[in-house]
């Protein structure tokens, strides 16, 4: 029972709060939102056993980036954001389209069945520390999409310095 | 202690990320950017040639460098080759000559490699981001135009739609097989009857919907023509080209393989989008004033041709496919060529009026125009007639013959509006002088093109053979 209450309070505040991120106006408000959504997501990562990737949710993304998130909007001295005129004429054709998807996927999920599931379970990893097996994992057997993804972070470095830092010339 | 595996099916993607972070960094000693792109060529050919001696999985079927992967790379590097041609004057004149541009089509084309040899479908998505963060950051490259900045972001925008929707579907897919693998997706619905599970159908639906976005499918296609027009003219024909072909190899591995079982139900979602995206693309294409907005939707139409390669579901269907998008990497590229010809100093030549009365003055140019559009339309003798002609037999033999007339109506549509910039440069007086803008790069890319266009139009079958040959030596692997 309490399990589940833990997780469905987590999973409601997580949606709840996400939803909000997006729809404020003043954007200080918006990060201060999303620091407090990451720490839920945070602890839904300790209710899967995972403690490393819960430990880096809080390290790197509430410590990190969100502060980063801070500075741009704080350097940007952005009070309000832009109010301008809704762009998007077929609104309701969209709305319409997306309460189609919704219906779909709760269609779809109810007749999930759950497959195989893997060599860790939670004696194994309790065993062997959560951040040992992941390591592990993921400098043998995910070694290519490890890399890969070493590369698409580079891109995003380059691509940031190539359309903020490049002087214009007209 | 784990043995570490073969190494030898991923050089080229090796060689690849050498190279494109060599240039990165010759770029800041080399002061003259045509020589980076030279480099960025022999790039290209040293790599290409690296794929065809290359075979093998490694990294526990991770990696599949088969004969399916090797013909999309080869179609991946010809477009990059060409793509890197054409672009050496024309960043110059729009004055973003940048040595970073060349590294990026470098990384795109290798996230592109690395989508047509994924065997896991994390492998897959991280190719798909690398592919597409590269060609993000090169559609806004021009910073100083509006229309750029808004080509970036709204290409950003969807594709990371696109991506989360993508993600949605996979995460299902490994929730229902406890597996990435594509194989093993494969085997576990076979195995235990999951062909007819909803949850299944909708990670079906959901990889539809990210590829549809890759290809430009209809209804997923309203972020193309505007990422088309406002992208510089170079990385246009770059991006209509390579993502949409690496887009077609991820779509064939998936469906064929992983999806293998469910045949009937995602020809079935498939049909129709093939039908709309030849409707919504040949049909607006019409009323287009811009001539880059007018291929993008002639792009749209396109991708819908081949997807009926996809969803004849043989092998004959997907080497029809393949040998389409090699044959569409010759003549839009070609097309996109002589656009940016009429690109220069203080002058878009965007307009479909600018091309009014072409032959009267540019009676070469204007004729490789007339070679690219005829094969754009899919007359003989040129190879667009070759390509369309595979794609539609093979639809026919898997029994869509209905599709199949479909399709020849509305490519017959597709000739009013291709002909009519032939009718514009042979048949109208010019309007006002078009200067030319020409470089020896430029050149070698239209000889190669036209070439490609007009050998493949009149000795087509060695290269279906080659597709075929690409197929059965791969697709058991």
């Amino acid at each position: 029972m309490l399990p589940e209450l833990f997780f469905y309070y987590n999973a409601t505040v997580i949606t709840v709060l996400s939803a909000l991120v997006v729809t404020r106006s003043n954007p200080v408000h918006s990060i201060m939102l999303m620091l407090v959504m990451f720490f839920h997501i945070a602890a839904l990562y300790l209710f899967l056993n995972a403690e490393f990737l819960a430990a880096i949710q809080i390290i790197v993304y509430a410590g990190a980036i969100l502060v980063l998130f801070l500075f741009v909007v704080l350097l940007l001295n952005l009070k309000k954001e832009l109010v301008t005129q809704i762009f998007i004429v077929r609104w309701p054709l969209g709305l319409v389209a997306m309460a189609g998807l919704l219906v779909l996927m709760f269609a779809g999920i109810k007749s999930f069945t759950l497959g195989p599931t893997g060599d860790f379970t939670i004696e194994k990893i309790a065993g062997e520390t959560h951040t040992a097996a992941i390591g592990t994992v993921l400098f043998t057997e995910y070694i290519v999409p490890f890399e890969v993804a070493s590369l698409v972070l580079l891109i995003a470095i380059i691509g940031a310095i190539v359309l903020a830092k490049k002087q214009i010339k007209t | 202690m784990v043995e570490f595996p073969p190494l030898g099916p991923v050089m080229p993607e090796i060689l690849m990320t050498g190279f494109a972070l060599l240039i990165l960094v010759l770029d800041l000693v080399i002061k003259r950017k045509e020589t980076l792109a030279f480099l960025s060529v022999a790039a290209a050919a040293v790599v290409m040639y690296a794929v065809l001696g290359t075979s093998g999985v490694t990294f526990s079927g991770m990696f599949a460098a088969d004969g399916y992967s090797m013909f999309f790379k080869l179609i991946f590097l010809l477009s990059l080759i060409l793509s890197i041609l054409i672009s050496v004057k024309y960043i110059a004149i729009e004055r973003v000559n940048y040595g970073e541009y060349y590294s990026l089509m470098l990384f795109s084309t290798l996230g592109m490699m690395i989508m047509a040899s994924a065997g896991d479908l994390i492998v897959l998505y991280l190719g798909i981001e690398l592919m597409a963060l590269s060609t993000y950051v090169l559609a806004g490259f021009i910073r100083h135009a509006v229309k750029s900045n808004e080509a970036a972001v709204k290409y950003f925008l969807l594709g990371a739609f696109a991506s989360a929707l993508l993600l949605y579907g996979i995460s299902l897919l490994y929730g229902l097989t406890g597996t990435t693998d594509i194989k093993g997706v494969a085997a576990y619905i076979s195995d235990n009857g999951l062909a007819g599970n909803p949850a299944l159908m909708l990670s079906v639906i959901l990889f539809v919907v990210a590829f549809g976005f890759k290809i430009a499918a209809a209804p997923f296609h309203m972020w193309a023509p505007d990422v088309y027009e406002g992208a510089p003219t170079s990385i246009t024909a770059f991006m209509s080209v390579g993502p949409k072909a690496a887009g077609f190899a991820a779509m064939g591995r998936v469906f064929l393989i992983a999806f293998a079982s469910l045949q009937v139900q995602w020809a079935a979602i498939l049909i129709p989008l093939a039908i709309v995206t030849m409707a919504v693309g040949n049909i607006i294409a019409i009323s287009q004033t811009n001539i880059k907005r007018m291929l993008a939707y002639s792009s749209i139409a396109h991708a819908g041709y081949a997807l009926m390669g996809v969803i004849a579901g043989t092998p004959e269907g997907l080497a029809g496919m393949m040998s389409y998008l090699l044959i569409y990497a010759f003549m839009n590229i070609g097309a996109f060529a002589i656009i940016i010809m009429l690109r220069s100093e203080g002058f878009s030549g965007e307009n479909i009026s600018d091309y009014e009365g072409l032959s009267k003055k540019h009676p070469v140019s204007a004729a490789l125009m007339l070679i690219f559009m005829f094969s754009l339309t899919g007359i003989p003798p040129t190879a667009g007639f070759i390509g369309k002609f595979y794609v539609f037999m093979a639809a026919v033999n898997a029994g869509y013959t209905w599709l199949v007339v479909v399709a020849v109506i509305f490519s017959a549509i597709s000739a009013f509006f291709y002909m009519r910039i032939v009718m514009y440069m042979y048949m109208k007086e010019p309007r006002r002088e078009v200067e030319l803008t020409t470089s020896p790069a430029l050149g070698l890319a239209l000889a190669i093109s036209a070439l490609g266009v007009l050998v493949i139009g009149v000795f087509p079958g060695r290269l279906l053979d080659l597709a075929r040959i690409a197929i059965t030596l791969g697709w058991g692997l």
